[in-house]
């Protein structure tokens, strides 16, 4: 166990390595010199001068060669340092810490509440296997992974905001402005922890040691609720990771949609704005992110599960 | 085809053949230009002259939609063949050799599956600047990875069965062997794996174009349509419902389909895909 977590950790650095590179590399093959970008965001409507484009690129650094470019960029990123947004001038960094928290308070909710539906369903489901239950949390699951959230959350504030005025539409701070976008952004992860629940709820009933517990004649609702359930949430546990990555997705759209003032909003203004340290910062920050939560799961599978503790390391 | 018995994939197959018609025959359907600005018309409801009514020009939203459907199929399909090709190459590669290009394939694999798709291509998308062609490249250029991983489990096994060693005892080349004998044999799930994307791939597209970032006007494009709705929201709620619904429609008949396709083709994939 000990040893699987060293392992794990060593490789971390030679992976946010790699990661600083793709999202160094997005920058170099943008098309359009920088310099110009941010003269043009300074002084709209103004053609720079060339003199002026040359003294912005050593502004920037971007006169230095490629490699010298980004040594010197990550050397600051591993300092806190992302650099200034072209637009804003504000710091990149505490930009994206400014925006974490609401994208964080969002995503959890979303993943709560598709956590909290999105078991019992699975457990119902599996269990009435071929019954009127299960064709109906099956065809919840299907519209819930095809309805594009966007539309969604368009629909829910026609319903609830404009149409019957129970909800506000937009805005940040208080709880009832959470309800609409949390629910358009839970759809999609219901629906696909739903599907994963149910599958392994069913893949866990059908071993044997479910067959025990019933011979021993344990009730129903232990064998489930005990047996099952502990070893069928594991895989919900594992997809920890991508189900992640799908709510950080989502949360660009319904953030710009409810003018939510979190990452989401924050990446979508700065990529129609060519704002290129901001898009770079952000990547970097997901991915890393993201990297760390899949080490954490990894873990806590081994910790919850001894079984994977035996298994060979590795595909 | 007993497939077809199948309430939902039968139901898929309908509503993706329909998709493709509308999309086929759009440019020589007798509908009303979908980018003739007619300002006068603007917002109508529903009316025989204009089935769907107009949007904020004016202009014909049944028409849109039908024209919006060619634009759809056709980046999807696009975006399909570039990530797929990658997918292809790199898992083949990676699978038959393996050694040290499959090491240094698959941590660049893994690497990039630690950034979230749809929002590496919106970075990528952003670089390269607002556009259907580079939102197009944007999510091809990210949507490989998954799959280039499911193609080289299969490879490894298919690499290992009894036909591949008689090839090679047969004199065949390694060129060959990969593309007359293994390509052949793993294309089932390849399909599978490409029909069950083309749901996520038209969701991200259009995601994409909503944001801004993607067809731009006076293009028909579903997610662009929705953006152009939002400032109507109170007065014409259908304007953005029913690109919505085309939306939805369409990938929920290419998911019941791949489903389907699935459980035909390649009870494997259920195993491999994450």
């Amino acid at each position: 166990m000990g040893a699987y977590v060293v392992r794990r950790l060593a490789t971390l650095p030679l992976l946010l390595l790699g990661i600083s590179a793709v999202s160094f590399a997005l920058l170099s093959v943008a098309p359009g010199d920088p310099a110009e970008i941010v003269l043009h965001q300074r002084n709209p409507g103004q053609m720079p001068s060339p003199a002026a484009v040359t003294a912005m690129r050593a502004e920037l650094g971007l006169d230095a060669p490629l490699p010298a470019q980004y040594v010197r960029w990550m050397s600051r990123a591993l300092a806190g340092d992302m650099g200034r947004s072209y637009v804003t001038e504000q710091p990149v960094a505490a930009q994206l810490a400014r925006r974490t928290v609401p994208t964080v308070v969002l995503t959890a909710a979303a993943l709560g509440l598709a956590l909290l539906l999105a078991v019992p369903m699975g457990i119902l489901s599996a269990r009435r296997r071929g019954g009127a239950g299960d064709a109906l949390v099956r065809l919840a699951a299907l519209v819930g992974s095809a309805a594009p959230s966007y539309a969604l959350a368009f629909g829910l504030i026609i319903l609830f905001a404009v149409k019957l005025s129970w909800l506000p539409a937009v805005g940040y701070g208080s709880a009832a402005q959470m309800v609409l976008p949390a629910i358009a952004l839970s759809l999609a992860p219901m629906a696909q922890l739903t599907r994963l629940i149910r599958a392994s709820v069913l893949d866990v009933l059908g071993q044997d040691y479910i067959r025990t517990a019933r011979a021993k004649g344990l009730s129903e609702q232990m064998v489930v609720m005990k047996h099952a359930l502990r070893n069928a949430l594991l895989p919900a546990i594992g997809a920890t990771g991508v189900i992640l990555a799908h709510l950080l997705g989502g949360a660009v759209i319904i953030e710009t949609i409810f003018t939510w003032p979190g990452l989401g909003q924050l990446i979508v203004g700065a990529a129609l704005t060519r704002d290129y340290p901001v898009v770079q910062g952000f990547v970097t920050y997901l991915a890393v992110i993201v990297l760390l939560a899949n080490l954490a799961t990894d873990i806590a599978l081994r910790v919850a599960d001894p079984r994977l503790r035996y298994e060979r390391v590795g595909v | 085809m007993g497939v077809l018995r199948e309430p939902g994939t039968a139901l898929g197959l309908i509503l993706v053949a329909s998709l493709l018609l509308a999309g086929l025959v759009a440019p020589w359907s007798p509908l009303a230009d979908p980018t003739e600005i007619n300002l006068p018309d603007r917002l109508l409801s529903p009316s025989p002259e204009h089935l769907l009514g107009t949007d904020h020009l004016g202009r014909d939203t049944f028409s849109r939609l039908v024209h919006g459907a060619r634009a759809t199929l056709l980046a999807a399909a696009a975006t399909l063949v570039l990530s797929m090709t990658i997918a292809v190459t790199v898992g083949l590669l990676s699978g038959y050799y393996g050694g040290w290009p499959d090491t240094a394939l698959m941590w660049v694999v893994d690497l990039l599956l630690a950034f979230p798709s749809l929002i590496l291509a919106l970075a990528v998308a952003g670089a390269l600047g607002p556009g259907l062609l580079n939102v197009l490249l944007a999510v091809g250029a990210v949507w490989w990875v998954g799959h280039a991983r499911i193609i080289r489990g299969i490879t490894l096994g298919e690499r290992e069965m009894a036909y591949v060693t008689a090839a090679r005892a047969s004199g065949a080349s390694d060129r060959r062997i990969i593309l007359r004998h293994i390509a052949p044999n793993i294309l089932g799930p390849i399909v599978v794996l490409a029909s069950l994307d083309i749901g996520w791939i038209i969701l991200g597209i259009a995601g994409l174009s909503f944001l801004g970032l993607g067809a731009q006007p006076p293009t028909p494009e579903w997610g662009a349509m929705l953006s152009d709705a939002r400032p109507h929201l109170q007065t014409a709620p259908h304007l953005i419902l029913l690109p919505g619904a085309a939306i939805f429609v369409a990938v929920l008949g290419f998911n019941l389909l791949g489903d389907g396709l699935r459980d035909l083709l390649d009870p494997r994939i259920r195993r491999l895909a994450r």
